[in-house]
């Protein structure tokens, strides 16, 4: 069994519902965010092949996630569940200027 | 001396108004000066020296800047924060690439990248990329990715310019920017809106030669070594500008109008994207009216899907968060269009026109639809139809829209159903105003005008029956507005009566409190409601 503290993979689905899918401001912001967290955190477009590091923006930007798509967000490592919380706390709330 | 360039005048397309006079300061990309590359170690230890210096210079100019422009450069640092990003790049260097091959390489790759995207904005993006690119080349050169000194007031030339280079030079004594190529809605050019700053784009080739400029933001005109006519003309121009900048800017500038306590909001037509240069346009609510028609008037045919929506996604940024109302093609009528409208009707007025025209030719309209459906989720978007007579024409409308935005939806594509409205310009629509279960009307007060008056508007033998406060139509739009504001949907009038001053009086107590008019008769109206607010008369 996994250690739950370290060991645990936290995944969550979110829509996306920022209006212009997620471009440089978005993209900002969530990496911005991601970095906050000692948490290995990966991002795709719902369905997509591959993993995207959530502390890229260059990555991030190139995932090209459209309005209304579904990202879906993991993570592993001691504050996983606060990190992905958070993401997704960001992306539902439309990105808004204060995440602090 | 060469005399070659003196009087000459080149045409560009505006991007910020305003006139500059000055001495012509040409800026090039600074690809001068080549590197000699070190060891592996001394490359590596080269760019992480170039990057910290350029996020030095970005955070720099970002604090000074504020704002839009810091947003802009936000991005920048990101992405030289970016770990991944950077590593590959020391990964290609430690591979026995130089600090600048391997880091232009890198960011050319992401240019092509965001140059391939279908979506504009991202296409926007790499002018910023090549910014970052060539401020770290810069440093790599030794240039330290310092500005070059320019003069105050200066016209400042360039074949295109980023928004960091901009930041770099000193506006407060003025000047101007000229630029062979970019775009007036580019970066920069908001920057230069925002600054104040004149700003004329796609000037084309102009020779090397030339030491002071004319720049005229508003003609959209440079002109080199100019004689003492040209300067004189100039010199008129520009006084022309300050002096109605000055009375319509004090008047636009005051808080929204308001009319016995109530808002009034002064929204305006545009019939291309181009309107929205009118340098008063900024101080409008919304746009109440934008007609479509100019898109069917273009050579090569009817538009295709991108070219509309590139349109309506143009208009969409300008306005932000505020309200754009859309109209669908109103052809027919007066306005014939190869291809697509009815020849041979006995009496087009009253023919196959508006919507009656776009449901006939649904393979025309759905294009229409499938490119406002991507654009409504861009900003505030509200679409109307024209030339509507029953409830039924009205249903067609939007669950032909409904059904294309559920095609793109299904096939991947960011699309909405904006919110939908009617013209009101058919009496029997008016007079019926109930029946519609429209999110908000319009008022098109000229067909309106013609039609309940049984007057052809473009028949001069006519004029003296044409008038616009008779009674019948008074009570047409009274009745409209009253629906609306029991109904509690908004209502507006964008025909020329809401820009004539002297049709105000009787549209305020029809209860109207939204007005559309074209942007040169924002100041004039906003004026006139204030002095009848303030209880004066029309002066």
């Amino acid at each position: 069994m996994l250690d739950k503290a370290d060991g645990q993979i936290i995944t969550e689905n979110v829509r996306l519902v920022h209006a212009v899918g997620m471009h440089a401001r978005p993209a900002v912001k969530l990496t911005k965010l991601a970095k906050k967290f000692q948490a290995q955190i990966s991002v795709r477009v719902a369905g997509a092949a591959e993993w995207i590091n959530a502390k890229s923006v260059a990555k991030i930007m190139a995932m090209r996630a459209a309005h209304g798509s579904t990202i879906e967000i993991k993570a592993s490592g001691s504050d996983a569940e606060a990190a992905v919380a958070a993401l997704v706390n960001l992306i539902v709330t439309d990105f808004p200027d204060e995440a602090s | 001396m060469q005399g070659g360039a003196a009087g000459l005048a080149y045409r560009g397309r505006t991007a910020s108004i305003g006139f500059a006079h000055g001495p012509l300061v040409r800026v090039d990309a600074g690809t001068n000066g080549e590197r000699i590359a070190g060891s592996l170690v001394e490359e590596a230890l080269d760019l992480r020296k170039a990057i910290d210096a350029a996020s030095g210079q970005i955070a720099e100019l970002a604090a000074i800047a504020g704002g839009e422009a810091a947003q802009i450069l936000e991005f920048q640092v990101a992405l030289l924060e970016d770990e991944d990003f950077i590593e590959a790049i020391f990964t290609a260097i430690s591979e026995g690439d130089a600090a600048d091959v391997a880091w232009r390489s890198a960011l050319d790759e992401q240019i092509a990248d965001y140059n391939s995207a279908e979506d504009e904005y991202l296409k926007a993006r790499c002018s910023d990329l090549a910014d970052l690119r060539d401020r770290i080349i810069s440093i790599l050169r030794g240039g330290g990715g310092e500005a070059p000194k320019i003069p105050s007031g200066a016209v400042v030339c360039a074949d295109d310019l980023p928004p960091s280079r901009f930041l770099e030079i000193d506006w407060s004594a003025g000047g101007g920017l000229a630029l062979l190529r970019g775009s007036p809605t580019s970066h920069v050019a908001m920057l230069a809106r925002a600054r104040g700053i004149p700003m004329v784009v796609q000037l084309g080739a102009i020779p090397e030669i030339g030491a002071t400029a004319l720049l005229d933001g508003e003609g959209a005109t440079l002109e080199l070594d100019p004689s003492a006519e040209q300067l004189r003309l100039f010199e008129k121009r520009r006084e022309i500008h300050r002096k109605s900048r000055a009375s319509a800017r004090a008047i636009l500038r005051r808080p929204t109008a308001s009319w016995r306590g109530e808002r009034i909001k002064l929204l305006i037509n545009i019939q291309r994207v181009e309107d929205l240069d009118h340098a008063d346009a900024q101080y409008a609510d919304g746009i109440g009216l934008m007609r479509t028609e100019f898109l069917l008037a273009e050579r090569g045919g009817l538009p295709d899907e991108e070219t509309q929506y590139r349109a309506y996604d143009a208009v969409l940024r300008w306005a932000d968060r505020r309200p754009v109302t859309i109209r669908t093609f109103d052809a027919g009528g007066d306005k014939p269009v190869p291809g697509f409208t009815i020849d041979g009707e006995a009496n087009p007025f009253l023919g196959v026109r508006g919507l009656r025209l776009c449901l006939a030719r649904p393979e025309i309209f759905s294009v229409q639809l499938r490119a406002l459906a991507r654009a409504a989720v861009q900003g505030n978007l509200r679409v109307m139809f024209p030339m509507v007579t029953a409830p039924d024409e009205f249903e067609s409308g939007r669950k032909l829209f409904a059904e294309i935005v559920q095609r793109l939806q299904a096939e991947g594509i960011a699309a909405m159903l904006p919110e939908l409205g009617i013209m009101v310009e058919v009496p029997a629509a008016a007079l019926a105003i109930a029946t519609f279960k429209a999110s908000f009307f319009s008022i098109g007060s000229n067909d309106l005008a013609q039609y309940v008056l049984a007057c052809d508007r473009s028949n001069g033998a006519l004029a003296p029956l044409m008038d616009p406060l008779h009674p019948a139509l008074l009570e047409l739009i009274a009745r409209t507005a009253e629906h609306g504001r029991r109904a509690g949907t908004s209502v507006s009038l964008c025909g020329d009566m809401a820009g004539d001053p002297r049709c105000l009086p009787a549209l305020l107590n029809c209860g109207l409190r939204e007005l559309s008019v074209n942007a040169s008769a924002l100041a004039q109206i906003k004026q006139t409601i204030d002095r009848l607010s303030s209880g004066g008369g029309l002066g």
